[in-house]
């Protein structure tokens, strides 16, 4: 269950391999080490997750993991080739939705489209199932200021898929919406990882979004950030939310909360 | 029942709206009628002098009289406006294209720019005309020069503020530098652009009148200048009112053109405020 703290997962394929990397920030005060010495090894199909406190530098290392930033030493390679540009044979969600406001739903997912070059007609059928999928039928012609926030990150991670890539990475996908639409959220993305043979990177400081979601979970030091444990997942798909209750369950998200307190993450007065 | 309830809450908006509709032009034409009956009051109490200030009663003649004249005028004026507008429209944002895309350009230009801003254009004035002599000439470069400053500024501010994840997300998509700007950064500039642009168009007035009052022999500017001479204050109101009306025609212009262009919902999104 509980394995080395490189996180090299299990022997056999590697699908995202990031190779002990090192991310120092230069600032006017001096520098900052936001990574320290980072392994992972993704396989391929895994939906992995990273959990950690803020500034640990989960967001640097998704955005190494894209090729939108270059680590300071180490290497980073996905299905065998050394990442050096942006890549972009993956999907990308961060946070805030990010859809161009001067579009309908259908004209952001269809945006990835057109820089892919997938010929039109294809195009609007693949964003139109996929808006369908997440439950935004009727809602394809609508602007982002008349969707809700949940509406527009669903339309976001449609936007990430309609080119079908292989890998998707997600920056706290979640982090803004309210409980609720977050738990809906969650079994969506439950339903698109099953749906197609995809690898996921999630960042998260949800842990028991993490436990829910993943294939394994990676916990993550404060700054600077390490690999503290990666942790698998041994739960039957499809999960579903009342399982959060069930002990196998909380048996993970305990493992999870008490690493934060033994970090000092988290701090309870006695 | 329920449905009669909805119909009910759907007639009260729709009366509403109306209301609101109506309201919008009513109450700002009642402010006006107001201040011109106090204003008319006003002279015939204190018992005013002409000269110093004409009843509206008086205006409003004036205007009826001299109604050929101001129009000819306006035109005049009015093209002049244009022809400088355009003119700052044709410079400014292919400068401040230029400003984003080649830095070197910007840490040239820039000291250069705020400099012939901090220069007052008015006083230029009388050089242009020693150059360009007495024609439109002079009125379009004077336009130009005042009023092509915010649209570079704004464009500029327009094309680099936008948010980091747009950019970060178009390179992860593979779009070509082209297709960024055109799809990604040039739409999310265009209600900053609008707002310089509508910034712009007041100053073109300005510039137009300016260079009539220095050098002039036709335009509103030209008469203003002719009717102080002659003491005519009546026409000097008269023409005021000509002057307001052709820059808020102008402002409507450039606001229509906004509608046509960006989207409603996008509109005063940037830096430059709705101004009616």
């Amino acid at each position: 269950m509980t394995q080395a703290p490189t996180a090299t997962g299990n022997a056999g394929a590697v699908y995202l391999d990031i190779d002990r990397i090192t991310k120092v920030y230069s600032t006017p005060t001096g520098t900052v080490r936001a990574l320290d010495d980072v392994t992972i090894r993704q396989r391929p199909g895994e939906f992995l997750s990273i959990v950690g406190p803020s500034g640990c530098g989960k967001s640097t290392l998704l955005m190494i993991a894209a090729g939108l930033s270059s680590p300071s030493s180490g290497s980073v390679t996905a299905a065998g080739k050394a990442i050096t540009a942006p890549r972009t044979d993956i999907g990308i969600v961060f946070q805030s939705h990010v859809l161009l406001e001067w579009r309908t739903a259908l004209g952001n997912v269809l945006l990835q489209a057109e820089a892919h070059r997938i010929e039109k007609g294809e195009a609007d059928r693949r964003a139109r199932a996929l808006l369908k999928s997440v439950g935004l039928e009727g809602f394809e012609d609508k602007y982002p200021h008349e969707l809700s926030g949940g509406m527009r990150q669903r339309v976001s991670i449609c936007r990430a898929l309609v080119h079908e890539p292989k890998h998707l990475l997600m920056d706290e996908p979640f982090g803004a919406l309210d409980a609720l639409t977050r738990d809906q959220m969650i079994l969506d993305m439950q339903k698109i990882c099953r749906e197609r043979e995809i690898s996921v990177l999630l960042i998260t400081h949800s842990v028991a979004e993490a436990v829910f979601l993943s294939d394994r979970v990676i916990v993550m030091t404060p700054r600077p950030g390490k690999i503290d444990r990666a942790i698998e997942i041994d739960l039957p798909r499809p999960r579903r939310l009342i399982d959060r209750d069930s002990p196998n369950f909380t048996r993970y998200t305990r493992e999870i909360l008490e690493m934060f307190l033994a970090r000092g993450v988290l701090r309870e007065s006695p | 029942m329920s449905e009669d309830v909805e119909a009910a809450v759907e007639r009260a908006r729709r009366s509403f709206e109306r209301r609101e509709k109506f309201s919008v032009v009513f109450y700002p034409l009642l402010a006006i009628l107001i201040l011109l009956v106090i204003w008319e009051l006003f002279t015939l109490a204190f018992d005013i002098p002409e000269f110093l200030l004409p009843k509206p009663t008086v205006v409003l003649q004036s205007v009826q009289q001299n109604a050929g004249l101001i129009l000819q005028e306006s035109w005049v004026t009015a093209v002049e406006i244009i022809l400088g507008y355009l003119l700052s429209i044709a410079v400014g944002i292919p400068l401040a294209l230029a400003i984003f895309m080649w830095p070197f350009f910007s840490r040239s230009i820039y000291p250069i720019l705020v400099a012939s801003q901090a220069m007052p254009k008015v006083a230029v004035a009388p050089l242009l005309i020693v150059w360009f002599g007495f024609g439109i000439l002079p009125k379009v470069l004077i336009a130009f020069l005042i009023a092509f400053f915010p649209i570079v500024i704004n464009t500029v501010m327009g094309l680099t503020q936008i948010e980091k994840e747009k950019i970060y997300l178009a390179r992860s998509m593979g779009l070509s530098a082209v297709d960024t700007f055109f799809k990604v950064r040039l739409p999310n500039a265009m209600p900053s652009i609008f707002g310089g642009l509508k910034i712009s168009i007041t100053l073109a007035v300005v510039g137009a009148v300016v260079g009539e009052f220095v050098g002039g022999n036709a335009g509103l500017g030209y008469q203003l200048i002719v009717a102080n001479g002659a003491m005519d204050t009546p026409m000097l109101f008269a023409l005021l009112f000509g002057l307001t009306f052709l820059g808020i025609g102008m402002f409507l212009l450039v606001e229509l053109a906004e509608r046509l262009i960006v989207p409603r919902h996008m509109i005063g999104a940037g830096g430059g405020k709705e101004m009616i």
